[in-house]
């Protein structure tokens, strides 16, 4: 019996320390690479750097990649925000409230989350000139509403309707509205959901790349993963800058994914309302 | 009496607190999507030279575009790959992450690296990582002898889309685990307890409780998965370009190449038509499945 524990136990660990290698030995293998001079970039072994150099560093830190992540960093917010609003109110509204067609609500939900963004970018485009919101944040917040409201009440919804069936009733025999039982009550027990929900959505608007290589042209508005595609065609970049900027992108991510890992690991309190 | 108030009084809400989210994917989604329907129709390009309408000689053009077939073929397989191997992966990881065991936390965290990374970014490590000259792929293979001399993962149009796979599952994966491992500690602990006290194996409670359980968050996360890998765009962008002879050319880039490099705004919108189309069928079906899933649990 104690010798299948101790067996679990290090085939568990093993297994772990595995998932945890591949998930960021690429990330290393970049970290590594950003900090080696130009003649250990052109040869293998060695694997490690023969001496530490900042260069690439002060290179990406000099450039204007820095206005790419202070682009990035607005819209991202900006989008988390308002499609985190947004998208628990039309949630809740379909999980919880008396409406009728919420399966038809829910549909177009789908419907556009499942739009192949290539199949709105050109109107889009069009649009967006037309509003006169081409190379502004605002366009690329507006237009990024596409597919992080989807995501945002697809996952919220499923996180209301586990909440207990008499919730409402309760709230409202103590006297509490219906906005007021949404906001107090039915959020926070939500908050695992509302966690999950605002990292997708942080880090997809983030992420896209589409959207913004067509809705912007200018360093002013640019994000960052247009300034790394774009990166090689405005001057000649070697590895070790790219691999820096990767890491200097990178890192405060990180570091908001461990803030909100906590956060997700308290999972739902199931039963809340039970008693 | 009061309760029909009530009733009527949180409908209205209920239409208030959507209606915001409809009328902003109205305008970006919809809007843009009947747009591209219509476009489809015409000869029509960015210039502001008015554009005939040709009926349906867009979509036969298609029918004899070659570059266009591979592309679709493309598309499917990197789909049904990539999602196939997220969705396997993605359950074990979670099953592991569920299990309380030191050091956790730690895995848990590591998990969400490459989910962190922007696309863009993943793909030009991995670049940098299947590189022929300098890669660490070519190097830890040659080492444990798997093969004899360096390959050129990207440039090789029979390994270059396994390339796109492989960095798509590295990168995509986590998202698929951290939806499941949600959905896992939604399950109530006394379930788990009453089966402990009925003497269910382990292997029986995943089969049994677990898995049922979170089957429908695992088909939410498939279908988004799935509809986000039929899309991809930025990974071959940048990883590949398309490349090499278009072996990695997806709808969206051959599309996108098609409207903004060649101007083809008509032609590329039949293109994201047909697209569209496909992912529709696909999304059917997947919600169905999920459809049923929720009936099966709700049953219980």
């Amino acid at each position: 019996m104690l010798r299948k524990r101790i067996w679990k136990t290090v085939v568990l660990t093993l297994a772990m320390t595995g998932v945890s290698a591949l998930n960021i030995g690429p990330f290393v293998w970049q970290i590594i690479t950003s900090l080696k001079p130009d003649r250990d970039l052109s040869s293998l072994p060695p694997l490690l750097p023969t001496e530490i150099t900042w260069t690439h560093y002060s290179n990406v830190l000099q450039s204007t990649f820095v206005r790419f992540i202070g682009n990035s960093a607005v819209v991202a917010a900006g989008v988390t925000a308002i499609s985190l609003l947004l998208g628990s109110m039309a949630a809740y509204a379909i999980a919880r409230l008396p409406i009728k067609g919420k399966g038809f609500a829910l549909g177009l939900f789908l419907a556009t989350s499942m739009f192949p963004q290539i199949a709105i970018i050109s109107p889009l485009y069009t649009m967006i000139r037309g509003l006169g919101l081409y190379n502004t944040h605002i366009g690329l917040v507006f237009s990024y509403m596409l597919f992080c409201l989807p995501l945002c009440v697809w996952l919220l919804h499923g996180f209301f309707r586990e909440l207990p069936d008499g919730l409402e009733e309760a709230a409202s025999v103590d006297g509490c509205g219906i906005v007021r039982t949404y906001w107090q009550i039915a959020l926070p027990l939500v908050m695992p959901g509302l966690v999950t929900a605002g990292l997708l959505v942080f880090i997809a608007s983030w992420n896209e790349f589409l959207i913004a290589l067509t809705l912007t042209n200018k360093v002013s508005t640019q994000t960052i993963p247009v300034g790394i595609a774009l990166f090689p065609q405005m001057f000649y970049v070697p590895w070790g800058d790219v691999a820096a900027a990767s890491v200097v992108v990178t890192l405060p991510l990180i570091l908001i994914v461990l803030i909100f890992e906590k956060k997700l690991a308290k999972g739902l309190t199931g039963g809340a309302v039970k008693g | 009496m009061t309760n029909s108030r009530r009733q009527r009084k949180s409908a209205l809400i209920g239409y208030l607190f959507i209606a915001p989210s409809i009328a902003i994917l109205a305008a970006v989604g919809f809007y843009p999507v009947l747009k591209t329907l219509s476009l489809s129709f015409y000869d029509a390009s960015f210039l502001d030279s008015a554009s005939r309408f040709i009926g349906l000689d867009n979509y036969k053009r298609l029918l004899n575009d070659v570059w266009f077939k591979i592309s679709y073929r493309n598309t499917w397989g990197f789909t049904a790959l990539s999602v196939a191997l997220e969705t396997a992966i993605g359950l074990g990881i979670a099953v592991l992450l569920d299990k309380n065991i030191s050091g956790r936390k730690w895995v848990r965290a590591s998990v969400l690296i490459p989910w962190a990374i922007p696309t863009v970014i993943s793909a030009s490590m991995w670049q940098w990582l299947f590189n022929a000259d300098f890669g660490l792929i070519n190097y830890l293979l040659e080492r444990l002898g798997v093969i004899s001399s360096s390959h050129n993962w990207l440039a090789d149009s029979g390994s270059a889309m396994w390339a796109v796979i492989v960095a798509d599952v590295w990168k995509t994966t986590p998202f698929m685990a951290l939806i499941v491992l949600a959905a896992m500690q939604t399950i109530p602990e006394d379930i788990y307890e009453a089966a402990d006290i009925d003497g269910v194996r382990p292997g029986q409670r995943f089969m049994r409780i677990t898995l049922p359980m979170v089957f429908p968050a695992l088909l939410t996360a498939f279908l988004l998965r799935a509809l986000d890998a039929f899309r991809v765009f930025d990974l071959v962008y940048v990883l590949t370009g398309g490349g090499p002879a278009n072996s990695t050319e997806v709808l969206s880039s051959y599309a996108y190449k098609t409207i903004f490099s060649s101007a083809q705004v008509g032609y590329g919108a039949a293109m994201a038509t047909v697209m569209a189309l496909s992912v529709l069928v696909l999304a059917l079906v997947l919600q169905m499945l999920q459809r049923r899933a929720y009936a099966r649990i709700e049953g219980r």
